[in-house]
């Protein structure tokens, strides 16, 4: 029995050789079983050493080995050769710049997660000889999802916004602030608000929810969006009418 | 799909200014020549789990110390992320450090240095609130308490989780939470070539940048060595690529002995097609192991007798130690009572039992792992399973302060030998160690900024930063050959799954020996690159990797061979028993550049449990 293959087309870009970027095709096993990412590393082994890409765990955590993969942004560790035909192209993530092959230049991500102050700061400060905070299972399934985020960049690949915006904080690092934000151990909400409701924040958002759709750890960003901007909205309200009361 | 292609042509443009590449590219082809060189008080090589908690600890210490942190990956993509199950920290009250240390030293097969596991068992907990109280997402009991689950070798509940995505929160909790100070700068994806030694003291290190090829000189007053595991020498592994022994190798070219490199856990529940993990908490949550004949063969192996399914009985059958579990294993497969699989020979884990309910709140992963990557739904089907090659208990050798021998340099979590993990860590200990040991290298590389005295040779350390680039140079200048990376890295790969695996043999331990010899030889005179450009260039990683994982097999092998004993994770065929006569020592394996590692071996610290008997069978009280 001769073995099934499939074309595999990689957008290949070498900043010091190529002044734009290239298809290149690779011809691949096709198993049933074999992920995206096994096929690149098949041809990394076995085709082309000088293919770029980045990838660490093989299970859908470590959040490396985002890409476009018919056009859509997905794992490349969590997206099944099966569910292909006869073609696979896979190109680097959109909205971000190429820094080699399908490995992109993730500065302003990065950037924006710090900006969002993204860590606990505490309601009531305790010393840790004190024991752990209290908290309820209730009260930690209120941000529990939105703790799951493994900062994959598919949802800002996916994201209208941040393609016309670039500085739009964008919805992976809006959520994370609204994880620490719902969290009953932390005061620290008014802090991040400075970002999360300025006009690079929620306001940008135009709830296409093609975040939630993209991201493979159901985290729904878009949701998170949401009420983000409700809590902001009533924040402005509260804001204002209080200044008008006591005028 | 084209709108894609030219948003990301349009971003091209970006790039080019950015870095500003463009009409003089030509220039630059070849090789970056020029070196950067940065100042920094403590230089951290790694940045998973003990690599940011030993920076937050500098930080948190004294805001004026300068800290670099250097990580081959983005902080969160640590191997740290994958793991699933939790970390153990006794705060119940039913527990007690005694307990904790008692499991510990027994589960370590009494190689485990009691003086180390006394501060660690003692250190635990204080570093476990410190996460919750950094937000660290802990599954809770009902009064708002942190819930703790079993894990096996334990006699009492102590293992922290947060759901089945224990490592992942730690990481990204850490990770999170370094981003507040100021002091700690990120130099993310820098890969670390070389430590720079002078006069006896680690003054720095060489690190190749990334995204511009460009190396770069670290001087620091001390470095800590936070680079992790090394189960890529293995074909079969639940470790992500980067696990390749770099910081291991580091240490062990400077002159620090590799400690105990014989010890490899298997972890007995690995997907048979992927080597993905399957926690210990499906066990711990009371999911039970069974041969092809349908029995819960564990008992027949001293582990019995049967618990009934559905009631957990601690340390005992299912909740046994990994070692025992995975050699059990190997020996029903010698009997013929395994499942034959496409994949190779398997056992089933039955965790059907459980419902739905308890395996989505608290095992949710295991659930989505084993769905998409094998199609097997474990809330309907068993799942078949074998042993993986998961940790190294060895590495570089450190002491109970985290310091090597070396002046300066530090050593802290998977890739460090201190030992408290002795010949078998206990599930749900490394995950707690990485954070007890992390803190304290750096508080060690604290007091050691406060007491050097050593003097800094300009020229020297500039010399040696050079001669690093240097040998990276002469990669790139030597021609194609037909040695390729991938073809020698599955030649090593093979030879340690063959030869090093569950169970060895002295025979097969000199062949490993040989092969290994050869294959570095090769690697010194053959290995090249095809990619002879600088930008994010994968093809010169995988060869530097290559060549720490070869180093490190070489110092297990040797460790192995050398050690005629079964202790722990390391069993021979042709010596059965633990001889605590001759092998109760760590062994430590010096570097030679060219020929296998010179062995010698230390004392094991026993301060209050004398080497006994490890009772797993439920019997035993
Ligand atoms: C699937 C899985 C599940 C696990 N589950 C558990 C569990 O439930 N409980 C438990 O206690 N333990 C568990 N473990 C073990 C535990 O997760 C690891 O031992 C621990 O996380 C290691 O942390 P670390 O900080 O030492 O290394 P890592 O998190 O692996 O980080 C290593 C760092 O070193 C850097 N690095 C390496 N080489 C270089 C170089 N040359 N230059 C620059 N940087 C470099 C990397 O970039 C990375 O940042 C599990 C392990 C695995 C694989
Ligand atoms: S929210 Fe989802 S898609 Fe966005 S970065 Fe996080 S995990 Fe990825
Ligand atoms: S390789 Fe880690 S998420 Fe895909």
């Amino acid at each position: 029995m001769t073995e099934r293959s499939i074309d595999l087309d990689v957008l290949r870009y070498n900043p010091e050789t190529d002044s734009e970027p290239y298809w290149q095709r690779y011809s691949v096993p096709h198993h049933d079983e074999w992920v995206v990412l096994d096929a690149l590393n098949h041809v990394k082994d076995n085709i082309d050493p000088t293919l770029n890409y980045r990838w660490s765990c093989h299970m859908a955590v470590c959040g490396s080995c985002g890409m476009m993969i018919n056009g859509k942004p997905m794992l490349a560790c969590k997206t099944f050769m099966r569910d292909f035909e006869n073609l696979i192209r896979v190109e680097p993530l959109a909205h971000f710049p190429i820094e080699r092959d399908l490995v992109t230049v993730m500065d302003d991500f990065v950037s924006k997660l710090a900006r969002v102050k993204p860590y606990l700061i505490p309601k009531q400060h305790k010393p840790v000889e004190e024991g752990e905070y209290r908290q309820t299972p209730a009260e930690l399934n209120r941000f529990k999802q939105y703790s799951m985020c493994i900062n994959c960049m598919l949802c800002y690949s996916a994201c209208p916004e941040y393609a016309l915006i670039p500085k739009f904080i964008g919805p992976a690092a809006i959520t994370l602030a609204h994880r620490y934000n719902l969290d009953s151990r932390d005061g620290g909400r008014d802090e991040r608000e400075e970002v999360v409701a300025s006009g690079e924040g929620v306001w940008e958002c135009t709830f296409v929810g093609a975040c939630s759709e993209a991201c493979p750890k159901h985290v729904d960003p878009a949701g998170a969006l949401q009420q983000a901007k409700i809590a902001s909205t009533i924040d402005w309200f509260k804001e204002h009418l209080t200044s008008w009361l006591n005028k | 799909m084209d709108g894609h292609y030219v948003s990301n042509k349009l971003m091209l443009s970006a790039v080019a200014g950015k870095f500003s590449f463009g009409t003089n590219l030509k220039q630059r082809r070849g090789f970056a020549t020029n070196m950067e060189t940065i100042q920094t008080d403590i230089a951290i090589i790694g940045a998973g789990g003990a690599g940011l908690r030993a920076a937050i600890a500098v930080a948190e210490a004294d805001p004026s110390l300068k800290i670099a942190l250097v990580s081959k990956v983005y902080p969160m993509r640590s191997h740290t992320c994958a793991a699933e199950g939790g970390a153990a920290g006794a705060i119940k009250a039913e527990d007690s450090l005694e307990h904790h240390f008692n499991d510990t030293v027994g589960g370590g097969d009494w190689l485990s240095d009691q003086d180390a596991v006394e501060y660690f068992v003692k250190e635990a907990p204080r570093e476990l609130v410190q996460l919750e109280h950094w937000g660290c997402p802990w599954n809770r009991e009902p009064d708002g308490s942190v819930a703790v689950r079993p894990f096996g070798g334990m006699d009492i509940k102590r293992t922290w989780f947060a759901a089945d995505k224990s490592g992942f929160h730690i990481l990204h909790t850490l990770y999170q939470t370094s981003l507040q100070y100021p002091s700690i700068k990120f130099y993310d994806e820098f890969y670390a070539t070389d430590l720079l030694v002078d006069d006896g003291h680690c003054q720095g290190l060489t690190a190749i940048e990334m995204r511009s090829g460009r190396m770069h000189h670290f001087r620091a007053r001390a470095v800590i060595i936070a680079g992790g595991g090394a189960g890529r020498m293995f074909p079969f592994n639940t470790n992500g690529s980067i696990k390749t022994g770099d910081g291991m190798a580091l240490a062990y070219r400077a002159g620090v002995p590799l400690k105990d490199m014989e010890f490899v856990q298997y972890h007995p529940t690995g997907l048979p097609n992927t080597g993905i993990l399957l926690t210990e908490g499906c066990r711990g949550e009371g999911g039970i192991l069974v041969n092809a004949n349908g029995r819960r063969y564990l008992q027949d192996y001293g582990l019995g007798p049967e618990t009934p399914v559905g009631k957990l009985v601690l340390k005992t059958m299912e909740l046994g130690p990994r070692d025992r579990l995975s050699q059990a294993f190997f020996h029903e497969q010698q009997k013929g009572n395994t499942v034959k699989t496409p994949w190779g020979d398997c056992v089933y884990l039955d965790m059907r039992h459980l419902g739905e309910k308890l395996i989505d709140e608290r095992l949710p992963f295991v659930r989505e792992l084993a769905t998409s990557y094998l199609g097997v739904d474990p809330v309907k089907e068993m799942v078949p399973v074998r042993p993986v090659v998961h940790y190294m208990m060895g590495g570089i050798h450190t002491d109970i302060r985290a310091a090597t021998p070396i002046g300066g340099l530090f050593a802290a979590g998977e890739c460090a030998c201190v030992s408290i993990n002795g010949a078998n860590r206990l599930g749900s200990n490394s995950l707690t160690e990485i954070l007890v040991f992390g803190k304290r290298a750096a508080l060690s590389a604290i007091e050691h900024l406060q007491s050097a005295t050593h003097t800094v040779n300009d020229a020297a350390l500039t010399a040696q930063a050079q001669a690093a680039q240097d040998r990276i140079r002469t990669l790139f200048l030597r021609p194609v050959g037909n040695e390729s990376i991938s073809g020698m890295r599955r030649e090593m790969m093979d030879t340690m799954e063959l030869n090093a695996g569950i169970y060895r043999t002295g025979e097969g331990l000199a062949d490993a020996s040989t092969k290994l010899a050869e294959l570095r030889r090769r690697y010194a005179e053959g290995v090249s690159l095809h990619d002879k450009t600088n930008v994010y260039n994968t093809d010169l990683l995988q060869a530097l990797e290559l060549g720490s994982m070869l180093d490190c097999a070489e110092a297990l092998v040797a460790s192995a061979l050398a050690r005629k004993e079964s202790r722990g994770a390391h069993q021979r065929l042709d010596f059965t028993g633990r001889d605590d006569v001759n092998y109760l020592k760590h062994s430590l394996a010096y570097y030679h550049p060219s020929e296998p590692p010179r062995l010698d071996y230390s004392a094991v610290s026993i301060t209050k449990s004398q080497p006994g008997v490890r009772n797993y069978s439920g019997n035993k009280k």
